[in-house]
């Protein structure tokens, strides 16, 4: 894994980005890794846009702003893309993970990605919506995230997620949020 | 031997922790973002039946520091927590903690103060409690703001101090942020922090008054003297104390964090989370071979105005941060504080006061950047040595 990786997170308040991001960190975490992960706070209601960034490292991690230059930008919801840009400085060979049933080709198209930037398009709403029954597109997210780069290793995300989840939730949701994952990875195009 | 959990964890999370393992008598507090998660989380630790403390959840801060003042008088480990409008509410228990010698822990969520409202990170709530004889440290991360919780509760406890102690982290920045933090066991922490033994209180004792008449000059005059000389010589003490908790925990303590100021030419004064992108800017110059430090004041009040100068002594130019303004005085607090330190040891080093990141405002490297570049022309006689707002329209 690189010695830092940076990601910025755009999403809806309600969609679950900052539980995403901690899952995320928490993760990369029990495999010896430095973690930070913060929402970028403003007034809070449902559905308005938010940010929330995650660094991941092998090192200790001393920088604490936002994050201007991502190596990975992750968005839950398309519809932020006429009123956000997403890709705001994100490297030359960064990433970007949406939620979109779009081919990443068409998102790639309608963004105006680099060549460079490699675009990963899942439908976690849609997945979300078969699986946990409500479109909290965050888990899938994070699966198709976790299995495009090499951040943390699906078997770990899971891992984790039967670790946290299992605290709060019921078996059901749990086999929900895993299967969410499974599908994901399946169904996740890159181009 | 320390049993150590690694976990993530925000500031506030490590912060109620602390607590719980210093296991107060009582904690009186009333929420105020970005703190209240200390509360809520403490709230739930005497729910669950995990602390036995007395939970007094008031309607005010004004109504919690005074029952921490109550039940610290009587002979209680105290504990509290505040933020912002909430310290400022409190200003006038403030000074009641302080002048009867009350060991309270109270942290602060540091955040900007109204108006216009704002509720994001700087230090204009706390730089308002500088004078009130509190003891005060700023933390720069959620895994120190855990460790100067429990130095907090012995340095305010110890027989030669005997005052109340702040213990601040920035807010959001350090109090939400999830960081990769250690937390030690019940044991360990217990055995370091020990019983409050506490000197005169109000209840299992002689019959005694706190904080009494004192009329027209005379004691009034004298305990404000003690006050002073409690203050100024608690220095000792919170280093041996905050020694003993590096041994234990394995993390330095030093009331000045110097990073590579032996040999630099040019230095940041800061306090708190922005410590971190300076040392960060640092060391990249240092790889351009610019020879750049950052001295991270942690231990705020008493100021430890010769460690500093020490630190800063061959520097050629100084930037000196302050997250929040005096206004009207030649320079912010630290600005102020760090050019009086440097004049009392006569050392004539040109020094720039940065205004930085009020209200929240994202302190980036290339601001920082900026600064260390200015030092240069500062050294040469090309800057000015007033004040300047860093990053603003």
């Amino acid at each position: 894994m690189a010695e830092l990786t940076e990601i910025r997170w755009h999403a809806r308040a309600g969609q679950g980005a900052v539980t995403a991001s901690k899952l995320l960190a928490e993760t990369a975490l029990l495999k010896g890794n430095y973690i930070q992960s913060m929402p970028e706070y403003g007034p809070e209601r449902t559905g308005a846009p938010l940010r929330a960034y995650s660094r991941i490292s092998s090192e200790p991690i001393e920088v604490h702003n936002n994050i201007i230059n991502p190596d990975i930008v992750v968005v839950l919801d398309e519809t932020l893309l006429s009123i956000v840009d997403v890709l705001e400085g994100i490297s030359s060979q960064g990433i970007l993970v949406i939620n979109s049933a779009d081919s990443p080709d068409t998102v790639r198209a309608t963004i105006g990605a680099a060549p460079g930037i490699k675009v990963a398009a899942v439908d976690a709403s849609g997945i979300a919506l078969d699986t946990i029954k409500r479109d909290i597109p965050n888990t899938p997210v994070v699966g198709a995230l976790a299995y495009i780069s090499d951040i943390v290793s699906v078997d770990d995300l899971k891992q984790n997620l039967i670790n946290t989840f299992g605290k709060k939730f019921s078996q059901q949701l749990i086999d929900a949020n895993l299967e969410s994952v499974d599908r994901a990875v399946k169904e996740v195009q890159v181009a | 031997m320390a049993e150590v959990t690694v976990l993530a964890a925000t500031g506030n999370q490590m912060v109620a922790e602390a607590f719980r393992q210093a296991a107060p008598d009582v904690v009186s507090a009333y929420p105020i973002t970005p703190q209240t998660a200390i509360v809520e989380n403490y709230a739930k630790y005497v729910a669950d039946g995990r602390v036995h403390t007395e939970f007094v959840p008031v309607e005010s801060e004004h109504s919690a520091l005074s029952s921490c003042i109550g039940a610290s008088a009587a002979g209680a480990r105290v504990a509290t927590a505040t933020s912002s409008q909430g310290l400022a509410l409190m200003y006038e228990e403030l000074h009641i903690a302080s002048g009867m010698r009350l060991p309270i822990v109270m942290a602060n969520a540091n955040r900007a103060i109204s108006a216009p409202i704002n509720i994001h990170g700087d230090h204009s709530d706390v730089m308002g409690a500088r004078d009130s004889g509190w003891i005060i440290l700023f933390a720069e991360t959620a895994q120190e703001a855990y460790d100067n919780s429990l130095i907090a509760f012995r340095v305010a406890e110890h027989p030669q101090v005997q005052l109340p102690v702040l213990t601040t982290l920035d807010g959001f920045i350090t109090t939400h942020a999830m960081e990769r933090c250690e937390l030690l066991d019940d044991t360990t922490v217990a055995d370091y922090v020990g019983q409050r033994q506490p000197c005169h209180p109000l209840l299992n004792g002689p019959a005694v008054g706190h904080g009494m008449f004192a009329s027209l000059g005379g004691t009034y005059f004298e305990v404000k003297k003690a006050q002073r000389q409690a203050i100024d010589g608690a220095a000792g003490p919170i280093a041996a104390v905050g020694k003993r908790w590096a041994e234990v925990c394995g993390r330095s303590f030093e009331s000045i964090d110097a990073f590579m100021c032996e040999d630099a030419d040019y230095v940041m004064v800061v306090l708190g989370s922005a410590a971190g992108n300076a040392r960060v800017v640092a060391r990249e110059l240092r790889a351009q071979g610019i020879k750049a430090g950052v001295a991270r004041v942690r231990l705020y009040r008493p100021f430890p105005a010769e460690q500093l100068v020490e630190t800063l002594k061959n520097a050629k130019a100084i930037a000196i941060l302050d997250r929040s303004d005096s206004f009207g005085a030649q320079y912010g607090p630290v600005g102020l504080d760090t050019r009086t330190a440097l004049y009392q040891c006569k050392r004539h080093i040109p020094t720039h006061n940065y205004i930085y990141g009020l209200g929240g405002a994202d302190v980036t490297l290339q601001a920082l950047h900026q600064v260390f570049t200015e030092l240069r022309a500062l050294a040469q006689g090309n800057l000015d040595q007033g004040l300047s707002y860093l990053g603003t329209r």
